[in-house]
């Protein structure tokens, strides 16, 4: 009995160690960048454009790059994503057809991104003509998080409970009527948390982006949906692989930056969620 | 007038339905269509299991084998780390932790997925590989097995989530009935609970090794970079992912190293076909 109790300690133990072999280095990452890259932050970094060939100046265009890229993706995916959800969970049927979608949704999530690169490369850039731009950069980036967006949004309207429907129902709604009034709203939340997820996925991912939008280097500022633009994800790679000399100040600063607009808008989707949960009427 | 709206909006719905399985499809048709002209000069045979990767050279090799052993070692050093270790912190998460520190914990990993992977390869970069690079005495850091640890590292949100989720779904009555009959903790997670999650913590390691095999930008900033084929972990390798993303800025639209791109991604999306296929089935098992 007491050798079993031994074997646990050393089991639970090996459980604990593995727990902190995972979590340690998360810590560690988001310090070293914070206590590196925070003291690269000033106003010149966050709003001149990149200057003697990226070895100084600021990263203004990327951010700016990253904005566009990131809204046209949300314009895109977010209606496309909410009706595919409201048909997963209002309208499909336990069929074939509906097992077909949802397996899907699980492949367009795990194709590798830099694979999406190619698709946009191939469809929005090559077949549609519309060249290395904004709007190829947005939609191929709307694609990839299609999933995220379908998937929460999902769990969001299933977790509106079914007697709300069937009062709505009962009281002589039509059913678009009630999905439209009764379950959409209550949904919100969950709906809002999922869009800022596929935004702070969109905002970091570089391979998609690699051949359909990003510049390596543009000092003005986009005109039109069909230019190329700069991003934040795009310029990290570039001034820590492809161009010697940069100071590390303005990696760690890029780094910091974009690391900090990632989190930031994870960390807003879990206030919701929490603040959410607190108010939830049922 | 009203009827009409309802008609259109729940057409409107039943298409974006659809829209995974149109996009799904329409990857894969573009794939193909550019990808597979290659198979015009260079047979399939050759492609997969040519040893050498000189696209641009007179006259052109287009064997990709280096680039997929590349990425088979670089996946298989991953997985070797991962997934004791991914398993591991998946149980400690479910069945050990005290509720508080399990929220954090759960936090935790939640923040290393939202970490972008251009970052976590400039951080491999900058810690890592001068880490493996003075530990081992190598003449570079650039590595596979720098790329290994890096994978292993990424694959973990994965692999606990979704570990968790199955140990978290086994039914309590299981648990309860191997305590009842005198078990330790470690008993019944080793001997009931493993046993019973086991193919939903199959499907966490196979989407874990998925999200290894897709990995790009990470991947590329660390593993080295040389397209030969590999011989060791201590040496620098590319995959296949690295290789679309370094060549294909350069590759003329069009010419053969741009269809032999192509055609490398049909193979990266058949591969994540397969095992997402295949994780989704063990998935479906287990309810």
């Amino acid at each position: 009995m007491r050798n079993s109790y031994r074997a646990q300690n050393i089991a639970f133990f090996f459980l604990f160690l593995a727990t902190l072999l995972i979590v340690v280095p998360v810590g560690l990452i988001v310090v070293i960048i914070i206590q590196k890259g925070l003291p690269a932050i000033n106003w010149q970094f966050l709003s001149d454009i990149p200057r003697q060939g990226m070895r100084a100046g600021g990263i203004f265009p990327a951010i700016v790059g990253t904005v566009y890229l990131v809204s046209g993706a949300i314009i895109f995916a977010l209606p496309i994503g909410l009706l595919a959800a409201i048909y997963l969970s209002e309208y499909s049927k336990d069929n074939l057809l509906t097992r077909l979608i949802k397996l899907a949704i699980v492949n367009l999530a795990g194709v590798p991104s830099v694979v999406y690169g190619l698709f946009g490369l191939a469809l929005f850039v090559i077949f549609f003509r519309f060249g290395a731009s904004i709007i190829s950069g947005s939609l191929t980036l709307g694609i990839m998080i299609l999933p995220v967006i379908i998937t929460t949004s999902r769990e969001a309207l299933e977790s509106v409970p079914y007697s709300f429907r069937e009062v709505s129902l009962s009281l002589g709604a039509s059913k678009w009527q009630t999905i439209r009034h009764i379950v959409l709203p209550n949904a919100m939340p969950g709906i809002l948390t999922g869009t800022i997820l596929g935004l702070g996925r969109a905002a970091g991912e570089t391979a998609p982006i690699l051949f359909t939008a990003a510049a390596f280097y543009l000092p003005q500022l986009p005109n039109s949906v069909f230019d190329q633009v700069m991003a934040l994800p795009y310029h990290l790679y570039v001034i820590s692989t492809q161009v010697p000399n940069v100071e590390e100040k303005a990696r760690y600063g890029t780094a910091f930056i974009l690391l900090a607009l990632v989190l930031f808008m994870n960390l807003v989707a879990i206030i919701i969620r929490y603040k959410f949960r607190k108010k939830k009427k049922w | 007038m009203r009827k009409l709206k309802e008609f259109i909006v729940e057409k409107l719905i039943l298409i974006c339905g659809l829209a995974s399985i149109f996009f799904v499809a329409l990857i894969f048709l573009f794939l193909l269509k550019e990808g597979f002209s290659i198979f015009k000069t260079v047979s399939p045979f050759n492609f997969l299991f040519g040893k050498s990767w000189y696209p641009i050279s007179e006259p052109s090799q287009m064997g990709i084998l280096p680039l997929i052993l590349g990425s088979l070692l670089v996946t298989a050093g991953a997985a070797i780390i991962s997934i004791p270790i991914g398993v591991g912190c998946a149980i400690y998460i479910a069945e050990i932790a005290p509720a508080k520190i399990k929220e954090i914990l759960k936090a935790g990993i939640e923040l290393l997925a939202a970490i972008p992977s251009v970052v976590l390869g400039f951080i491999g970069m900058v810690t890592l590989v001068p880490l493996v690079k003075t530990v081992f005495h190598l003449p570079t850091g650039l590595t596979a097995l720098s790329g290994s640890i890096m994978l292993a590292f990424m694959a973990m949100p994965t692999i606990v989530s979704i570990a968790e989720d199955a140990l978290y779904s086994v039914p309590k009555t299981y648990k309860e009935g191997a305590l009842a009959l005198g078990a330790t903790r470690w008993q019944m997670i080793w001997r009931v609970m493993l046993p019973a999650a086991s193919s939903g913590l199959l499907a966490a390691v196979m989407l874990g090794i998925g999200r290894v095999i897709g990995e790009t930008m990470a991947v590329m900033m660390i593993t080295g970079n040389a397209a030969v084929m590999p011989n060791s972990i201590f040496a620098p390798v590319r995959t296949l992912t690295a290789t679309i993303a370094a060549e294909m800025g350069e590759a003329v639209v069009g010419s053969e190293h741009y269809f032999a791109l192509f055609a490398i991604g049909i193979v990266l999306f058949v591969i994540s076909f397969a095992i997402n296929v295949t994780a989704d089935l063990f998935l479906h098992q287990r309810q």
